[in-house]
C-alpha cells in the first residue's frame, strides 16, 4: 500500500512536471518574446494554447500535496518546515501567475496586457525555480526528519540551485515542443518555425545542463548519483537520454506530433529514475515503512483515488481531445493585435 | 441533556510528532491563516453557487431561445471562470499553509483527515476540467452536450465543499482515531470524514454560498435598476440571483439553530463564549452586547433576556447551559471576539431572511417585483452584509475553537511552525491579496461595462 501511494505521488509529480512544466515554459517564452509588436504572435499563441488547460494542469500539484500529507505526513511536515522560504515564495508565485494569466484574457488595452503579461511571465520563471530547489534540497538530504527546522542552506546549496535551473529549462523545452505542434495545428508557419528553432536550441542547452547536473550530484549528493548510475536508475537515465535525442531528431525533421510524446517521456524518465534511485526511502534516511501512515489510512486513500481516477481519466481525455481537435480553441490573434481600434474581446 | 463528560473525555492530549523546536510566532501564523481563509472563502461562494445560477439561465435559453438569456449565461460563465482561477490559486495557498504554518498538525493528523483532501483533490480536478469545457464550449459544442458539461461543475462544487468542511468539522469534533501515550493511533479516515459537525456545517456553508453569491450578483443588477436599466437582460439577472439568495436566507436561520444546538451539545465552551455565559446556569438568559472581563470571568453591561438562551440552545426554558467557569482560563477562547462575531452573523442573518421573504412574498402574491426604491437599495447593501456574516460565522467557529487546533486534543501552539520572521511573510501576503482584490474588482467592472449584445454575436 505504501508503495502504491508513493507511486501515486511520483505519477502526480510526473504529470505536473510535464503538463505544469510546459505551462511554466510558456511563461518563459512569453517573457523572452520581445516587444509588443515582435512578441505579439508568440503571446497570442500562448494565450490560445494555455487558456483551456492550465487550471487542470495545475491541479496535479494539489494532488501531489494532498497525497503526500495523507500517506507520508511526517515527511510532508518536515519538508515544509525545512523549505519554508522557497515554498512561501512559490506560493506567492502561484497567486500572481494564475491571477495575471486569467486576467490577461480580459485585458482591454495593450498597456494592461503588458503589465499582466509581465507578472505572469516573470512568476512563471520564478515558480519552477523555487519548486526545483526544494526537490534538489530533498535529494541532497537537507531535511532532518527527526528535528526539522527552517533552513536557508537547504535550498541554496549547489544541488538545490542546479535543480531549480533545470526545472526552468525543462519547462521551457517541453513548452517549445508543444507550442511548435500547436502552431502547426493552428496553421501558423511563422510561429511553427520560431518554436522549432527554440525547441532545438533549448533542447541542446537542457541536455548539456542535465549532464552538468550529474556531476553536481556526484560531488554533493552521492547516494542519489550512485542510484542513478547503477541498476534500474541507470536504465531510466539512459531511457531519458534516448528520448531526448529522439525528440531533437523528430523536431529537426518537423515531426512535432511525435516529438510531443518523446519530450514528455524524457522528463517522465527522469522522475522515474529519481524514484528508482531513492527506493525504498521516502526521504534520504527515512525508509518507506517508517514514513507511511497506518494501513487503514493508506487503503482509504488508495480506494478514494482509484474511484476518483475512474471519473478523472475519461474527463481528462475528453478535455484533451476537445483541445487537440481545436474545438475549444479561441480564434488566434497576435496579442498586440487584439487591442487595435475595435477593442477586441480577448476571450 | 448535558454531558459534562465531554469536557474530561479527551484528557490525553497530543503535542505532535515533529521535534520540539520552540514556536515563537503562533499569532502571526494565525493571522496568516485567517487572512488567507478570509480571501478564499468569499471567492469560493461563487464556485458553489454561480454554476447553478448559470445553468438555470442557460436552461431558460434552451427552452425559449431568447437572446438575452444566452447573453446573461455567457457573461456569468466568464466571470465564474475568472473567479474560479482566483479560487484555485488562493486554495493552493491554503494547501501550502497546512505545511508551512501548521507542519506538526499535518504531520500528526494527516493520516486521519488527509483522505478527505484526497477526495477534494479529485473533486476540484473534475471541476477544473468541466469549467474549462463549459466556458470555452459556448457556440462550439452541440447545444445539449454543452449544457450537460455544466452539470458536473455544480456537483463537484458541492462535493469539494463537502470534503473541506469535513476536515473543519473534524477539527471541531475530532473522531476516528485513538490516542496512546501522546501518539495518534488507529486512524479510521471515513469515521473522521463523517464526524458530528459535518452536516450542519456543510449545509450552513452551502446555503451561505448561495446567500453571498446571490445577493452580491443581485446587487449589481439592483444598482442598475436604480439607474434605470430595466430591460429583460437586467431583470433576469436580478430575479434569478435574488431568487436563489431569497430562498436560502430564511432556511439559513433554521440551519443556524441546528448548528447552535449541536455546538451546545458537543462544544459547550464554544457556546459559552458565543453567548458570553461566565457560569453554568439553569434557565440561562440571552445577552445582547456586553463586554466580557476575562480577569474576573464576568459579563458586564449588555441586555439580558431571561431564559432565552436555554430556549435557543436546548428548546427548553429551564435547561442548564454550561458556563466558561467549567474550564481553566487558559482553555477559554477569546470571548468577546466570538460573542460579537456571532451576534453580527445572527443580526445580519435575520435581516437577510426578512429581505428574502419580502421578495418571495411579493413575487408570489403580486406576480411582480417590489416597487419601492428602498427594496433595491436594500439588495445593494445585502451583498456586502452577507459577506460580513460569512466571515463573522467563520470567526465564531474558528476562534471559538481556540485554544485548540483539534478540539480538546491538540493545541494551536503545539502545531505551529518553528520559524520566526513570519511578520515579513504576513506583510507580503497582505500586499499580494490587496493586489488581487484590486485586480478582481477591475475585472468585474470591465465585464459589466461591456454591452451584453456582444455575447450573442458569434465569434
Ligand atoms: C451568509 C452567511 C451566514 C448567515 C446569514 C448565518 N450564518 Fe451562521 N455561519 C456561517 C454563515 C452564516 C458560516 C458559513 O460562516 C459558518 C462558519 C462555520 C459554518 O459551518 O458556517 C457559520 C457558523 C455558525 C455557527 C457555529 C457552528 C459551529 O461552530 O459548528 C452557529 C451556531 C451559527 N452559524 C448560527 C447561525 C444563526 C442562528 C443564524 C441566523 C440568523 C446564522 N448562523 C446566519
Ligand atoms: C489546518 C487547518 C486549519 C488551521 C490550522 C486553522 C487555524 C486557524 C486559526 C489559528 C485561526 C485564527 C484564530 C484566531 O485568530 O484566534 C483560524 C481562523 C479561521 N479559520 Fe481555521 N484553521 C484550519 C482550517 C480551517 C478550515 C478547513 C476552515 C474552513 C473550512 C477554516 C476557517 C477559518 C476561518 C474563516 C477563520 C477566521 C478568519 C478571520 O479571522 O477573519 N479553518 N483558523
Ligand atoms: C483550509 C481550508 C481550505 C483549503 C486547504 C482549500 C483548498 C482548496 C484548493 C487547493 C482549491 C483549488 C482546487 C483546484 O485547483 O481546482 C480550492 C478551491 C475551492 N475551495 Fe477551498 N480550501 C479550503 C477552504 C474552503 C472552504 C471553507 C470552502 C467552502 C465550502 C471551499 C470550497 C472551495 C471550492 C468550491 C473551490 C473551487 C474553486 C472555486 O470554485 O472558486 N474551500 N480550495
Amino acid at each position: 500500500m505504501a508503495e502504491i501511494c508513493l507511486g501515486l505521488i511520483f505519477v502526480g509529480l510526473t504529470m505536473y512536471a510535464v503538463l505544469g512544466g510546459a505551462d511554466f515554459g510558456a511563461g518563459f517564452w512569453d517573457l523572452t518574446a520581445g516587444g509588443d509588436r515582435r512578441g505579439g504572435p508568440v503571446r497570442g499563441l500562448i494565450q490560445r494554447s494555455m487558456s483551456p488547460v492550465w487550471e487542470a494542469n495545475h491541479v496535479w500539484l494539489i494532488f501531489v500535496l494532498v497525497v503526500s500529507w495523507t500517506a507520508f505526513p511526517v515527511a510532508f511536515g518536515a519538508v515544509f518546515t525545512t523549505f519554508l522560504v522557497p515554498l512561501f515564495l512559490a506560493a506567492l508565485g502561484i497567486i500572481m501567475r494564475g491571477t495575471a494569466f486569467a486576467l490577461r484574457g480580459q485585458a482591454a488595452t495593450i498597456k494592461e496586457a503588458r503589465v499582466l503579461g509581465a507578472i505572469f511571465a516573470l512568476s512563471s520563471v520564478i515558480l519552477p525555480f523555487f519548486l526545483g530547489t526544494v526537490l534538489g534540497g530533498i535529494a541532497a538530504g537537507a531535511v532532518d526528519v527527526a528535528d526539522p527546522a527552517p533552513s536557508n542552506d537547504a535550498w541554496t546549496s549547489l544541488v538545490a540551485i542546479t535543480a531549480g535551473v533545470l526545472a526552468v529549462l525543462t519547462g521551457a523545452y517541453l513548452s517549445a515542443v508543444f507550442l511548435a505542434g500547436d502552431a502547426r495545428r493552428a496553421e501558423l508557419p511563422d510561429l511553427e518555425r520560431a518554436f522549432r528553432a527554440r525547441a532545438l536550441g533549448i533542447g541542446v542547452v537542457t541536455g548539456a545542463a542535465s549532464i552538468g547536473a550529474l556531476f553536481v550530484l556526484r560531488s554533493d549528493a552521492r547516494p542519489l548519483y550512485d542510484g542513478l548510475t547503477s541498476g534500474a536508475g541507470l536504465a531510466a537515465v539512459i531511457a531519458s537520454v534516448a528520448a531526448g535525442i529522439a525528440t531533437l531528431a523528430l523536431i529537426w525533421t518537423w515531426r512535432f506530433g511525435l516529438a510531443r510524446w518523446t519530450a514528455a517521456a524524457a522528463v517522465a524518465a527522469v522522475v522515474l529514475g529519481w524514484w528508482l534511485a531513492t527506493r525504498p526511502d521516502v526521504l534520504p534516511g527515512l525508509p518507506l515503512d517508517e514514513a507511511a501512515s497506518p494501513d487503514a489510512t493508506l487503503t482509504a486513500l488508495v480506494i478514494s483515488v482509484a474511484l476518483g481516477l475512474l471519473l478523472l481519466v475519461p474527463a481528462l481525455l475528453y478535455l484533451y481531445r476537445l483541445v487537440l481537435a481545436g474545438t475549444l480553441s479561441q480564434g488566434y490573434e497576435p496579442l498586440d493585435q487584439q487591442f487595435r481600434p475595435t477593442d477586441g474581446d480577448g476571450s | 441533556m448535558l454531558d459534562l463528560g465531554v469536557l474530561a473525555a479527551a484528557a490525553e492530549q497530543v503535542t505532535g510528532v515533529l521535534g520540539d523546536q520552540p514556536a515563537p510566532d503562533a499569532i502571526e501564523a494565525r493571522r496568516m491563516q485567517a487572512l488567507s481563509l478570509a480571501v478564499h472563502i468569499p471567492i469560493v461562494c461563487f464556485g458553489i453557487a454561480f454554476p447553478a445560477m448559470i445553468l438555470f439561465v442557460h436552461g431558460l435559453y434552451l427552452r425559449t431561445g431568447e437572446a438575452h438569456f444566452k447573453a446573461l449565461a455567457k457573461r456569468w460563465s466568464k466571470v465564474a471562470l475568472t473567479l474560479f482561477a482566483v479560487g484555485v490559486v488562493t486554495g493552493t495557498i491554503l494547501s501550502f499553509e497546512f505545511g508551512l504554518l501548521w507542519p506538526d498538525f499535518t504531520a500528526t493528523f494527516g493520516e486521519v483527515y488527509g483522505v478527505a483532501f484526497g477526495l477534494e483533490g479529485v473533486a476540484f480536478f473534475l471541476e477544473a476540467i468541466f469549467i474549462a469545457i463549459y466556458v470555452y464550449g459556448w457556440d462550439r459544442l452541440p447545444r445539449r452536450t454543452h449544457f450537460l458539461t455544466g452539470i458536473p461543475i455544480v456537483i463537484t462544487g458541492f462535493f469539494g465543499s463537502f470534503c473541506v468542511i469535513a476536515v473543519n468539522g473534524w477539527m471541531n469534533h475530532p473522531e476516528g482515531f485513538g490516542v496512546e501515550n501522546g501518539d495518534v493511533v488507529d486512524p479510521e479516515p471515513f469515521n473522521a470524514i463523517f464526524n458530528g459537525n459535518l452536516w450542519h456545517e456543510l449545509i450552513h456553508m452551502y446555503l451561505a454560498g448561495y446567500i453571498v453569491a446571490g445577493f452580491i450578483v443581485a446587487g449589481v443588477y439592483a444598482a442598475a435598476h436604480l439607474r434605470g436599466k430595466r430591460d429583460a437582460y437586467h431583470r433576469t439577472g436580478l430575479v434569478v440571483a435574488l431568487s436563489f439568495a431569497a430562498l436560502a436566507a430564511p432556511a439559513q436561520v433554521i440551519v443556524g439553530d441546528w448548528a447552535g444546538r449541536t455546538v451546545t451539545k458537543d462544544q459547550p465552551i464554544k457556546l459559552a463564549a458565543i453567548e458570553g455565559l461566565p457560569t453554568t446556569t439553569k434557565g440561562a438568559p440571552f445577552t445582547f452586547g456586553g463586554w466580557y472581563d476575562a480577569e474576573n470571568n464576568t459579563m458586564n453591561g449588555g441586555i439580558e433576556i431571561p431564559k432565552l438562551l436555554s430556549v435557543l440552545a436546548d428548546h427548553d426554558p429551564n435547561a442548564t447551559v454550561v458556563g466558561l467557569d467549567t474550564v481553566p482560563p487558559e482553555d477559554r477562547p477569546p470571548v468577546n471576539i466570538v460573542h460579537y462575531s456571532f451576534q453580527i452573523m445572527v443580526g445580519i442573518g435575520t435581516l437577510l431572511a426578512m429581505l428574502g421573504a419580502l421578495f418571495v412574498l411579493t413575487l408570489w402574491r403580486h406576480k411582480r417585483l417590489p416597487r419601492s426604491k428602498w427594496f433595491y437599495r436594500g439588495v445593494v447593501v445585502a451583498g456586502p452584509l452577507a459577506l460580513v456574516a460569512l466571515i463573522a460565522g467563520w470567526v465564531t467557529t474558528e476562534v471559538g475553537r481556540q485554544p485548540w487546533i483539534v478540539y480538546e486534543v491538540m493545541r494551536v501552539e503545539d502545531s505551529v511552525t518553528s520559524s520566526d520572521g513570519l511578520e515579513l511573510g504576513f506583510a507580503v501576503l497582505v500586499a499580494v491579496y490587496l493586489l488581487l482584490a484590486v485586480a478582481v474588482a477591475w475585472l468585474l467592472r470591465r465585464l459589466s461595462a461591456q454591452s451584453p449584445e456582444r455575447e450573442v454575436v458569434h465569434r
